[in-house]
């Protein structure tokens, strides 16, 4: 049982390694700013849930699982509020999400 | 296997510090911030396991609060500029 638990948080601990590198090589290379929040909320919903998800099945039923639940949960709450803030300040500045023009380079700051 | 995950977030921090320092805007970066803010909560959740010391989550809890406030106070100050910016730009301009 114990030997199961294991390989089930290894699987979650690296599928969330997995999505939180995707997001990071996507936040560093897409085209423009709202592109961009689109790679980075991959790692805020998706790469939180599976390592805290892995870790969680590491700590066992303790305090330890139940502070990481907290975290986890003030994370999924937080996460698309900071998200929907930066997107309301950016529209609001004037940058505009423009698909024909995709690149950031002709906007200045 | 914590092992792997720390390295796929530090290098994630990394790609974050660099489109910070690279962001042409001002909201790409506060974007990377938040990003490794979240980033640093998840890899002080991991280093707790990895180092076998579980205090480390209130750590983490508490970064998670202050990462949150502060992003919120500089989009707030940053959206109060811009507004502020246009305007001095329509007071010119009618004038």
């Amino acid at each position: 049982m114990d030997f199961a638990l294991d390989i089930i948080s290894w699987i979650l601990l690296a599928a969330g390694g997995a999505f939180v590198l995707v997001g990071g090589i996507g936040a560093l290379r897409m085209p423009n700013l709202y592109t961009r929040m689109h790679a980075a909320s991959v790692t805020d919903t998706m790469g939180a849930v599976l390592v805290m998800a892995g870790v969680m099945l590491q700590a066992g039923l303790t305090l330890a699982t139940f502070k990481l639940a907290a975290i986890l949960l003030f994370l999924l709450i937080t996460s698309p509020t900071a998200s929907y803030a930066l997107a309301s300040a950016a529209m609001l500045a004037g940058i505009k999400p423009d698909a024909g023009q995709a690149a950031d380079l002709e906007q200045d700051s | 296997m914590y092992f792997v995950v720390t390295f796929a977030l530090l290098v994630t921090m990394t790609l974050a510090l660099v489109r910070a320092l690279l962001g042409p805007t001002v909201y790409d970066r506060v974007l990377s911030v938040n990003m490794f803010g979240t980033k640093t909560v998840l890899l002080l959740s991991v280093i707790a396991f990895l180092a076998g010391r579980p205090d480390f989550l209130d750590l983490a809890l508490a970064y998670a609060l202050i990462n949150f406030i502060g992003v919120l106070a500089v989009l707030e100050f940053f959206k109060s500029r811009a507004s502020r910016r246009e305007e001095e730009l329509r007071g010119e301009g009618g004038g």
